[in-house]
């Protein structure tokens, strides 16, 4: 299968007839009318078939965040509180999208290591929401199973928080503590991350700050329906 | 005025000193607000970094229930929470589509009419002219870094409130309190957020440079309306002088903590002498004392009236 990359607007369509159509044939997703374009100056690009399905659900959920107009000036960069630390840039991260490099920008560890702080999308000359980008690529690349293994700790907090509140309506925080715990270990593989804040509860305790019951809500089921009516369930 | 409480997580949780000292202060000064029944967590990082559409639903559940008991207003003192809401309400007022299909998903309507507030618009809403007369104890002796973080200004088209960049609100409230804020350079930078557990480095590291900067601009103590911000910046204070050598000793106030003591409320009530960095008797209010005018405020064009 093959992608194309129109010159000029770097938008990118699909050329096995998924185009022109208000949901993709073969990945049954939607796809935004922005991506519906004639492409009329094309460069075919092939990419591994991982690639090929993620982009086509990205493309659709990437639309509101204007990431084809960004032109590379590096605000983003220069003001991201994590940037020094990361394999990929901000900037770099559009760049990669805009030359049809889902695959390189999903696996990236980058986009774990965001903070969510909003200070790129609230910079950016172009409006282009960055951090929107990082959201729509964390989503994707976890469904389609290609987040970075080596951020496989920040994934299993996300996932043990979603979980918690899937069950109980709110945070319970020794539950989650306890979920992200059994989630990361086998990739932190060590006695010290098991017990490194387990110091912490005496001085919590102290402070009545610890609950060994957190609260729940009473009706658990609509919290429930609604975690399945948005196709969350429960992260295994 | 009737005010609806979003408590969200947090403020249910470790950081329930928090909710104390929001209960205390704004009883102080007449305003009670009130919990919305059978409210649900926000989602937070996670929904929004995994679930687009849960991100939206989580918060417009909340929203709707608001509404259904009858309250216009909405308190959510955690940024990330009144982020959140503002963002689905947002969204939905852009896209009845959306709107329809988020009602399905959440089995009731947010029609929109629910205002959120955080909490520097609850102190604005009340006016500072009121809060002014009722301070029995100016805090003249403090030297506050005015801490508003990331979502309390962003993404500004979003939350729109105050400056993204010079806010200057917090400041204009600490004047009143008979304060001294100081200029600094990092009042919007990220103290790392929700990654307290799951990337701890990142956190000490971010909340190391706001403590530095902080410090070499003479605050004494900084003030923060963010609970994520306060477990980052007081409980972890140990850990990030311990992980860079150094030495802050920098208490961490809640906004409502400095409002409360202006207004002759005790720590302990406040739930001062819960936070993790011991604060030091000299650092609390002197009754009475010098009553020079403020540095550095008023000066923007951001300052609320």
């Amino acid at each position: 299968m093959l992608w194309t990359f129109s010159a000029g607007c770097g938008i990118i369509t699909c050329t096995d007839g998924h185009d022109r159509l208000e949901r993709c044939v073969l990945h049954g997703c939607h796809i935004a009318p922005a991506f519906v374009t004639p492409t009329e100056t094309t460069v075919p690009v092939e990419s591994s078939a991982a690639g090929n399905a993620s982009s086509c659900v990205l493309t659709a959920i990437l639309t509101p965040t204007r990431w084809t107009v960004c032109y590379q000036c590096g605000k983003c960069t220069a003001g991201c509180p994590v940037a020094a630390a990361v394999d990929m840039a901000p900037n770099q991260i559009v760049r990669a999208l805009q030359l049809g490099n889902f695959e390189k920008a999903m696996t990236s560890d980058a986009i774990w290591a965001c903070v969510s702080c909003q200070t790129c999308s609230t910079r950016c000359p172009q409006s282009v929401d960055c951090a929107g980008i990082m959201d729509a690529l964390r989503e994707v690349s976890l469904r389609r199973g290609l987040a970075s293994p080596a951020q496989k700790t920040v994934v299993a907090f996300q996932q043990a928080f979603l979980n918690n509140i899937r069950r109980n309506g709110r945070l319970d925080e020794i539950e989650l503590i306890a979920e992200f715990k059994f989630r990361a270990l086998p990739s932190e593989r060590s006695l010290g991350f098991l017990l490194k804040d387990a110091g912490l509860a005496p001085q919590l305790q102290k402070r009545h700050k610890l609950h060994l019951r957190g609260e729940k809500v009473k009706d658990r089921a609509v919290v429930r329906r609604i975690f399945e009516r948005c196709g969350d369930g429960k992260h295994a | 005025m009737r005010l609806a409480y979003y408590p969200g997580c947090a403020l249910h949780g470790s950081s329930n000193d928090y909710e104390q000292s929001l209960r205390a202060c704004l009883g102080k000064l007449e305003v009670e607000p009130q919990e919305i029944k059978e409210w649900i967590c926000c989602g937070a990082t996670a929904a929004h970094a995994l679930n687009h559409k849960l991100s939206i639903a989580l918060p417009a559940r909340n929203l709707a229930l608001a509404e259904q008991q009858g309250f216009e207003d909405m308190l959510a003192p955690c940024p990330m929470c009144s982020m959140q809401l503002l963002k689905a309400a947002k969204l939905m007022d852009e896209d009845a589509g959306l709107r329809r299909e988020i009602s399905t998903v959440i089995e009731a309507e947010a029609s929109g009419r629910v205002k959120v507030l955080n909490l520097i618009q609850v102190f604005q809403r009340i006016g500072l002219d009121r809060i002014k007369p009722a301070v029995k104890k100016p805090l003249a002796d403090l030297k506050p870094a005015c801490y508003y973080g990331c979502l309390l200004t962003r993404p500004p088209d979003v939350v729109k409130f105050d400056d993204p960049e010079q806010p200057r609100s917090m400041e204009a409230i600490m004047a009143v309190l008979g304060a001294k804020p100081v200029d600094w350079n990092y009042r919007t930078e990220c103290c790392g957020a929700g990654m307290t557990m799951a990337k701890e480095e990142t956190v000490l590291e971010l909340s190391q440079r706001i403590l530095a900067d902080a410090q070499q601009h003479g605050a004494n103590c900084l003030v923060t309306a963010c609970p994520m911000c306060h477990v980052n910046l007081d409980m972890k204070q140990g850990d990030t002088e311990k992980r860079y050598g150094v030495r802050f000793g920098l208490p961490v106030y809640y906004l409502t903590d400095l409002v409360g003591l202006a207004l002759g409320i005790s720590p302990e009530e406040l739930g001062i002498d819960r936070h993790f960095v011991k604060v030091r008797r000299p650092l609390e209010p002197v009754p009475n004392a010098a009553k020079e005018p403020a540095l550095g405020v008023a000066k923007g064009p951001h300052v609320p009236v």
